[in-house]
């Protein structure tokens, strides 16, 4: 296929979904009743009235009134924080742990049965233990964020460090280089794509579970923003900020993304 | 304690005075004290006294506003309901900075949420069920902290809501095979609504469902038809008339008039760590607790504490709520002036039919020293004190008898505990 073909492709996808999202909000706006003035509004709010609802929280995205009540550009803040820290924390054991396994069999063997067991365990699932052992709400769901995003890494680090061809292994071996240089130069460039791809779906997770601990134990971030919407049953701004949950995911995601395109190599 | 000790301050002698009289009232003599006191040493002496008296509650209240604030700056929990007001509005109504104090109210999403919150000390003290601080001090449903319940908050306040399908139904009879909420296990919530269903002949164990949901999440509950109905507290009975979803059927006030159902607590090492600062916050929500009490302020009252900082609810409803003039979902607009009513008097009798229910319903197996719990846990006598030093009138007794509006034994008598819960047909203990 020539150059012109390729773009009038891609041109032909991003005119589809304009189309399809016109379309989306065209018959959502249509089948939403229009609100008489004094009158409570019934069922979902239309896109106008999510929309301006949006406008009003984005053009005053920082303000504090106290603790119950901060701007969403401040509660996405903390979330973002407390993800980027439970997930460092993740990246770091996961990766360690699983390059470990990942060039011991024998030790991937006898731990597998205990990560299988621990792996589908919902990360909230652990939020009164780690409440009752931390002693302390913000850390915990930093926890939750931390065995959210730990398995994936995990589980894709060992694999992709015992997939390493013997060869390579085998030629650093020869050449007498040390334990550390070998990790650095052999070992982990071999596996950086699976790792990546690794920490591609965790991230996703995490940000997945931050919102629901955070509905949990209330206070700051933005689960706590729609938990506290959701009180008054504003829906206007749940659904907005479940909108923009979906695109702070989409940004890491593209991180992730472009991050596994500058790692692959060719064989 | 000992003559040795040395003097130092007026304030240490009156905490000994104080020390000193309460070990008099209890053994009666000098001589049975200080044969006491020769057994178990002077330090743990006092140490088993503090576990039968709040000492250091009351060194604080002997030294009245001698003493200066500990700690100024204050973090108090609350769950965005109406029973929450005193507490809620004393930040921007200023009881709090009256009284010397910086506190900032913090609101939490759920009633483990807060029981946590306050156990791990990121809360200093905290909008509970009263029930919470009996069950918590005595280690059901949670782990074993002794907590100590200044004041009730409000009395009333709480309903029967029922999804708009049953409006057919006329007593409790009609509700088998029901579906309910309850916001907790520990919860007047949940005791009202068994006992209401219980002197209706329906066992509330076998005969209905009866599921713990966040207040909040009731309405949404309701409206998906996942539930027939709850006993909830406002505003989430008014919001299910306000969204159409529901009626009211009972108020809980018809069940019985002037039932305590939320409270504010805190650890009792936080009140005896920080006596003056305890004495202080004290004050200020029997302070607030007594101006909600009158009607006049209640319109007032809604617009301070609607906004998203603290309940987040459109001030119209929490006007139904507080006021009392409502439209009931039936098609009727009721004028119910103590649909909720605020008074922080803890009486003793109160915990003492909450534990009854909590053995009855199996909540609690050990033997229960209702008396013992409720005298630790409910601070009857300081809160007279703190109402008679802001000049507010307050009860003579620690113990009442409770009369009920609904059931065939009306009156509870906080002194036959046992054959309280023996006279009920249906109970589990």
């Amino acid at each position: 296929m020539d150059q012109v073909g390729v773009l009038s492709e891609r041109k032909r996808a991003i005119l589809s979904s304009v189309v399809l999202l016109t379309v989306f909000l065209g018959i959502w706006q249509l089948s939403v009743k229009t609100p008489t003035p004094g009158v409570k509004a019934e069922g979902l709010p239309g896109p106008v009235a999510v929309a301006s609802r949006a406008w009003e929280m984005v053009s005053d995205p920082f303000y504090d009134n106290g603790p119950n009540d901060k701007g969403i550009g401040i509660q996405l803040g903390y979330s973002v924080r407390r993800l980027s820290i439970g997930y460092s924390a993740a990246a770091l054991v996961a990766i360690c742990l699983g390059v470990m396994l990942g060039l011991s069999p024998g030790l991937y063997r006898a731990l597998n049965p205990y990560i299988q067991v621990l792996k589908p365990i919902s990360p909230l699932a652990w939020m009164p233990l780690f409440l009752y052992t931390i002693k302390d709400s913000s850390q915990s769901a930093i926890m939750v964020i931390f065995m959210s995003s730990l398995w994936p890494i995990l589980a894709n680090t060992a694999f992709g460090v015992a997939g390493i061809k013997r060869d390579y292994l085998n030629v650093s071996a020869l050449l007498q280089l040390s334990w550390f240089k070998r990790l650095w130069k052999v070992i982990l460039p071999a596996a950086a794509p699976a790792i990546v791809a690794g920490l591609r779906i965790s991230v996703g997770s995490a940000w997945v579970a931050i919102v629901a601990a955070e509905m949990l134990i209330g206070g700051t971030g933005i689960g706590y923003f729609v938990w506290n919407e959701w009180n008054n049953l504003q829906l206007t701004s749940v659904i907005f900020a479940i909108l923009l949950t979906g695109f702070v995911g989409l940004v890491l995601d593209f991180g992730f993304a472009s991050l596994a395109k500058t790692l692959t190599y060719k064989e | 304690m000992t003559k040795e000790r040395k003097i130092e301050s007026t304030e240490m002698s009156i905490a000994n005075k104080v020390e000193e009289a309460v070990a008099y009232a209890i053994f009666g003599s000098e001589v049975r004290r200080r044969e006491f006191i020769r057994m178990v040493g002077a330090a743990g002496a006092m140490t088993i006294l503090d576990s039968v008296f709040p000492l250091g509650a009351a060194k604080a209240l002997a030294q009245e506003k001698t003493g200066p604030i500990e700690k100024k700056s204050l973090k108090v929990g609350f769950i965005p309901i109406t029973c929450a007001t005193p507490i809620i509005m004393a930040e921007p109504m200023g009881f709090y900075k009256k009284h010397g104090l910086d506190v900032q109210v913090h609101k939490a999403s759920g009633w483990a949420m807060i029981r946590d919150l306050s156990i791990n000390g990121e809360t200093d003290a905290t909008h509970m069920l009263t029930p919470m601080p009996l069950a918590i001090s005595m280690g059901a449903g949670s782990q074993t902290v002794p907590f100590v319940m200044p004041a009730v908050e409000n009395i009333n306040g709480q309903a029967i809501t029922l999804a708009n399908k049953h409006k057919g139904v006329k007593e409790a009879k009609d509700m088998k095979g029901f579906k309910f909420c309850v916001p907790f296990d520990y919860s007047m919530h949940n005791f009202l609504l068994r006992y209401f269903l219980a002197e209706g002949g329906i066992d509330p164990d076998k005969d209905v469902q009866i599921r713990v949901v966040p207040p909040p999440e009731m309405v949404a509950n309701l409206r998906a038809g996942n539930v027939d109905g709850y006993l909830a507290p406002d505003p989430f009975n008014q919001r299910a008339v306000f969204e159409g979803e529901g009626f009211i059927f009972m108020l809980s006030k018809d069940i019985w008039p002037g039932h305590p159902c939320c409270a504010f607590a805190a650890r009792k090492d936080f009140a005896e760590k920080y006596p003056n600062t305890f004495q202080a916050l004290f004050k200020a929500i029997v302070d607030a607790t007594n101006y909600a009490h009158n009607t006049e302020h209640r319109q007032e009252i809604a617009k301070a504490i609607a906004p998203r900082n603290f309940l987040n609810q459109p001030a119209e409803l929490l006007e139904q709520v507080l006021t009392g003039v409502y439209p009931d979902g039936l098609g009727n607009m009721k004028n119910v002036p103590d649909r909720i009513d605020f008074d922080p008097f803890p009486y003793h009798s109160m915990a003492i039919w909450i534990l009854t229910q909590m053995k009855r319903w199996g909540y609690i197996k050990q033997d229960v020293d209702y008396k013992k719990i409720a005298q630790e846990v409910y601070l009857a006598s300081d809160c007279r004190a703190v109402m008679k030093s802001l000049g507010y009138k307050a009860p003579a007794q620690d113990s009442t008898k409770h009369q009920f509006a609904f059931g065939k034994n009306k009156t509870f008598d906080p002194n036959t505990p046992a054959e309280y819960i023996r006279s009920f047909p249906i109970r589990r203990a």
